[in-house]
């Protein structure tokens, strides 16, 4: 008999059917898929209900702001023009004289919603044609990566500047379709490469050689292994979004009057550094906050699905 | 070794491009150059044709290069002889003009009667499309070459004669007695020979008659000036020489005078002047220029321009606390303002300090009073519509706004940022504009006549109101006829009364020209256009 | 390979005709130019109407898309509104921006994946939390903070570099701005180098390595490396064309007088020479940097191939 004194394997488990036998219960349940075993694995991280929970208080302060102040945005006092925190204003006032607290609070609406719907279009719009792109490759791969690299082309600031007169932009419909259309050639691009490399894997030539249609091995193979490069993508994606919106207003061609957003209100701060630099902390504070959110939850949810990383 | 190959075809074409890119690189040289004053600049949006410059880039260039028949003084706006011997009328209406002898342009070539005249036919003819062509509307004979449809019937004016080499006359279409004292505006300058045989030259390295000529001009990015050796005037250069920087972006102008790079900055950011004059150690100067910012109401509109709405438009301007606004918002580079014109004129040119009196002054109350009676805004709310790329407008519109809405209890005021200044002025020309927009009025030359009739004569050029009232036509009339200075005056003076009464727009204040400069230079002051008067300014 | 490549620049043809059109459209969309180089004033309709015609711009969008396109089969691409030729601008313009690109995708590309590097190799340690802070503070501050606060604290207050550009753009100024270009970009490297090389530093070909007996710098330079660069090689690839065109933010704060500024120039002028010439030419540049990355690709990658 092998001798057991240092080994793992208990007494009873001398053959490997016996070991089969003592596997602890969650272990003896039927085989999962990846996803059930990411959001098992999620489950168990501090980092991820530490995001899903500061995400959840700025959807809550999004919905609600009247909650957090009392304060309008637009109650403005000129005479109160880039004073500095007082009672009953703790972050200030800023050029116009509103009160930079109320104007945080409210801004949150503007730049989260912004964030996440170009988010969710542009990656939904970007891994679709991208990925169909890697996956069928040939023609199909050669004019939408044509008709990708036109949209590259496209100036962001002659897009803004048409999207405004043209359309009459300025309201967050607007600028997220804008921004939209601006950044899904970006995802394609990744998930195209990610979909590529892991079309060639051993995997999934397995799998094809085994008879599996072309939507299941999209689907059930190449989908979840594509994925983690477009989700790192995509979280970083929804902070820049949040900033290229800041950005877009201070080109002149983002968000307008009455919208209240952090972008807005940075590009304006951005020259006063010297003179009122509260004007621009808070908004800039509120907004590095929120892109912190979401790429903890997107680094989270990066780790749980890759089995690679494990 | 496929992959290798592959690898040196790629190493090899990327290696292709940085070849490429280090061509085209120049050596640079912004240190200072002895004698030379470093200033900013922006890029003229035309070619620095005279008559074809109609903004302050290619003006500053034009005012250096070029001496008109008159100049204005820069502490009084008070127009002198330069280039003109004299200047004389028996009926206010045909002028005799002797140009001073001996005058040369910076070529050595001399400078004549032609070459005003020559010079003017050209700005006028309609084939040429110089932007200013509209300068010379008074003249006899520019209706045939500058029709408003069709072809020209002439290739010159009928109303200009030159008489011997130095002396010519002008004929004006009617009596405008301080028509003379416009001819210091740079459409009128004189042109050398070389301009018509070879145009594409002379615009490349522009030559002129004025204190400086160019030597080097490198579109959208510099210009150097150096003395003129042929000029004769009163306006001697004090230094070796200029050169202009094009800054695209006023912060880094400031950032550059700051760290020595820029000897004189005239656009200063307006985050910066609360703390200027401590930064550059009281080297700031802000002086009156003749501009002022309005908010003009489209009359065409049947919602504004309707009967008792001028109630309405005076109690708007009531509800705007210019005082706080150009104190916290312009840190007192602006001054509110009491009348239509500027304080450039002078009160014998005719400035007023209560021609606009109580419709001007800040009183809530009276404001909601007066836009009740007048039946109130239409719709309850209404836009204020400024360009949102140059000019950082959005500041005071919000600010205005602001002011309207607490005086009002209402929000009833919003600003309205449109993309381009291209598209902005096409709404306004095409009389698109429903709802008010800022309007800003930069003089052309000190005289009251320049800051009320292209603005609000009948049909004229620059009424973007759509303005129209008879009497106000026929008092400016009266006053261009007049040729006693003070009767002129206070005639034009009666007309800005009628503007006070319609208000067709919102007097809001008058502009300053502010300036810093490094300890390099000394001598910096600006002159009522706000250019800063290059040839006082001494390098140490 | 040489058939791929064939083509592709046949491809690109379409893609230039696409992309020119798009552009012109775009800018005849946003209206007249003619009033606006009247400045504050009411243009003389006669003069307005004289300087359309001389533009061509009083005839139908099509036939002035046909004229201009005609002209640039003739090496003519058209006048600026200040008389320009724009093929100059052109030509003082690009060798700028491209320097600047340059710079800021050296700074990038070295940075950045050193960075990744180091984080990907001592993952879930202080290096790795480190490096993910301050990628993340790169991302979350815009791009034109991050420029005037750098300008001010670093060339104004302590001197050490010149707040703007001089003309013709020396190496040694484009170093600020460059970094500033390069911040975001930075961080999405850094974070994807990390992601690829954590990944693969479990593969089985590196434990073999180790076990193999190899030292482990090679370790990391011929394996990790190599195979953990193809998802930044592509980033890297696009974001060419960003930095490029995206650059108008940087260039206008440090006074940059590339790409950005004429395309800025162009587009409040609304003058459309100007802006499908710049534009066509970016894109022709993004097509080719593409191309190379692909290429790059097969490089990287042996099993990769194209037909």
């Amino acid at each position: 008999m092998p001798d057991t004194t240092n080994s793992t394997v208990k007494d009873q488990e001398a053959t490997t059917l016996d070991a089969v036998a003592a596997v602890t219960p969650a272990q003896r349940d039927a085989p999962r898929s990846l996803w059930n075993d990411a959001w098992h694995d999620l489950r168990r991280k501090p980092i991820f209900y530490v995001s899903s929970l500061l995400i959840l208080f700025l959807i809550v302060i999004s919905l609600w702001p009247s909650l957090m102040t009392s304060t309008s945005p637009y109650a403005c006092d000129l005479s109160k023009s880039q004073l500095g925190p007082t009672g009953g204003h703790p972050f200030g006032f800023d050029t116009q004289g509103c009160d930079v607290y109320a104007r945080t609070i409210y801004g949150a609406r503007a730049s989260v919603a912004v964030g996440i719907f170009t988010t969710l279009g542009a990656t939904i719009l970007g891994s679709v044609l991208g990925g169909l792109a890697g996956f069928y490759g040939g023609w199909w791969d050669a004019i939408l990566s044509r008709i990708s690299d036109i949209f590259f082309g496209i100036p962001i600031l002659l897009g803004g500047v048409v999207f405004l007169s043209v359309i009459k932009g300025g309201s967050i419909t607007t600028v997220v379709a804008f921004m939209v259309l601006l950044g899904w050639p970006q995802i394609a691009r990744i998930a195209r490469g990610a979909v590529i490399t892991a079309k060639q894997q051993d995997y999934v030539q397995a799998a094809r050689a085994l008879g599996a249609s072309s939507g299941r091995m999209l689907l059930r193979h190449i989908a979840p292994n594509a994925l983690a490069p477009v989700i790192v993508v995509a979280t970083i994606a929804l902070g820049t979004y949040i900033s290229l919106e800041a950005t877009l207003s201070f080109l002149g061609v983002g968000l307008k009057p009455p919208t209240v957003s952090w972008g807005i209100d940075i590009s304006q701060a951005s020259t006063m550094i010297r003179n009122a630099p509260h004007m621009l902390l808070w908004p800039a504070g509120a907004l590095s906050i929120t892109v912190l959110a979401f790429i903890m939850l997107g680094d989270a949810v990066r780790d749980a699905l890759d089995p690679k990383l494990r | 070794m496929r992959g290798a190959k592959s690898a040196t075809m790629v190493i090899g074409a990327i290696a292709i491009a940085l070849t490429a890119t280090a061509c085209g690189g120049g050596s640079s040289s912004s240190g200072a150059e002895d004698g030379v004053v470093r200033a900013w600049w922006g890029d003229p949006q035309n070619p620095l044709e005279p008559a074809n410059t109609n903004e302050v880039n290619g003006g500053k260039v034009l005012d250096m290069i070029f001496s008109d028949l008159k100049e204005y003084d820069p502490k009084n706006s008070q127009a002198y002889l330069a280039a003109a011997d004299s200047i004389t009328s028996t009926d206010q209406q045909t002028f005799t003009i002797k140009v001073k002898p001996g005058l040369k342009f910076s070529d050595g070539t001399p400078v004549t009667a032609s070459s005003f005249v020559d010079a003017w036919n050209y700005g006028a003819l309609l084939t040429n499309a110089q932007k200013d062509a509209s300068f010379f509307g008074n003249i006899e004979g520019y209706s045939q070459v500058h029709p408003d449809k069709g072809q020209p019937t002439a290739k010159t004016m009928s109303g200009l004669k030159v008489v011997d080499n130095l002396t010519f006359t002008v004929k004006l279409t009617q009596k405008f007695s301080a028509w003379p004292d416009s001819l210091g505006y740079k459409a009128f300058a004189p042109l050398p020979k070389s301009f018509f045989t070879d145009h594409a030259k002379w615009l490349q390295q522009p030559v002129g008659n004025g204190p400086y000529k160019i030597v080097s001009y490198s579109k959208g990015q510099s210009m150097k000036l150096v003395p003129n050796p042929y000029y004769t005037g009163a306006e001697k250069p004090k230094n070796k020489g200029v050169l202009l920087k094009v800054y695209t972006d006023e912060n880094t102008a400031y950032a550059d005078l700051q760290a020595g790079q820029l000897d004189v900055d005239d656009s200063i950011p307006a985050s910066d002047i609360p703390h200027v004059k401590n930064d550059m150690a009281g080297r700031y100067q802000n002086l009156p220029a003749g501009i002022n910012q309005a908010i003009t109401f489209p009359l065409n509109q049947k919602t504004w321009g309707a009967k008792g709405m001028e109630k309405v438009r005076q109690g708007i301007s009531m509800a705007i606390d210019r005082a706080s606004i150009t104190q916290k918002i312009f840190q007192g580079t602006r001054t509110p303002a009491t009348d239509f014109t500027s304080p450039v004129l002078g009160s014998a040119g005719g400035y007023s300090t209560d021609i606009c009196g109580d419709v001007c002054k800040y009183d809530p109350a009276k404001a909601k009073e007066l836009i009740k009676e007048g039946g109130g805004i239409p719709g309850g709310k209404f836009t204020i519509s400024y360009n949102a790329d140059t000019g950082s407008h959005k500041e005071w519109v919000d600010a205005v706004c602001n002011s309207i809405n607490n005086a009002l209890g209402t929000q009833a005021c919003l600003g309205n940022p449109v993309g381009t200044f291209a598209d902005f002025r096409n709404q306004i020309t095409q009389k698109q504009m429903i709802n008010p927009f800022r309007a800003g009025w930069q003089m052309d030359y000190p005289l009251i006549d320049d800051f009320l009739q292209p603005l609000w004569g009948t049909g004229a050029s620059s009424n973007d109101s759509q303005y129209a009232n008879p009497d106000f036509d026929k008092l400016i009339s009266q006053a261009e006829a007049e040729p006693d200075k003070a009767k002129s005056v206070a005639l034009y003076q009666q007309a800005e009364k009628l503007l006070v009464n319609d208000m067709p727009s919102i007097p809001l204040w008058y502009q300053n020209g502010g300036v810093a400069w490094s300890d390099r230079v000394s001598n910096v002051t600006e002159n009522p256009f706000s250019y800063p008067v290059f040839y006082n300014i001494t390098v140490k | 390979m040489g058939r791929y490549v064939i083509r592709r620049l046949l491809q690109m043809v379409p893609v230039f005709l696409g992309t020119t059109l798009l552009i012109f459209v775009m800018v005849y969309a946003l209206g007249d130019p003619v009033a606006a180089m009247f400045g504050d004033r009411a243009p003389d309709p006669a003069t307005a109407a004289m300087i359309r015609h001389q533009l061509y711009l009083d005839h139908p969008l099509w036939q002035q898309y046909l004229h201009y396109m005609g002209q640039i089969l003739q090496g003519d691409f058209g006048t600026a509104f200040d008389g320009q030729p724009v093929t100059q601008l052109m030509s003082s313009a690009f060798p700028v921006t491209l320097r600047l690109t340059l710079v800021a995708f050296a700074i990038e590309g070295i940075f950045g994946i050193a960075l990744g590097l180091l984080a990907g190799m001592r993952r879930g340690r202080f290096a790795d939390t480190g490096v993910l802070g301050f990628t993340l503070l790169m991302i979350s501050i815009p791009v034109f903070v991050t420029g005037y606060l750098l300008q001010y604290f670093v060339a104004v207050k302590w001197q050490l570099a010149n707040p703007a550009v001089a003309d013709g753009a020396p190496f040694g100024d484009l170093i600020l701005p460059g970094i500033v270009l390069a911040g975001v970009s930075l961080a999405y490297v850094a974070r994807l180098t990390r992601t690829s090389v954590a990944e693969n530093s479990r593969a089985d070909y590196i434990r073999t390595a180790v076990a193999k007996g190899m030292p482990r710098r090679r370790v990391v330079t011929t394996h990790l490396l190599r195979n953990s660069l193809i998802p930044v090689v592509t980033f890297l690839g696009t974001d060419i064309g960003n930095l490029m065109a995206g650059a108008v933010v940087t260039e206008r704060i440090f006074n940059v007088k590339g790409v950005g500024f004429q395309l800025y120039q162009g587009i409040l002028r609304q003058n459309p020479p100007t802006v499908v010439g710049f534009v066509t030419v970016l894109v022709l540049v993004f097509l080719a940097a593409n191309l190379l990355v692909d290429l790059l690709y097969a490089v990287l990658d042996p099993r990769i191939r194209y037909a």
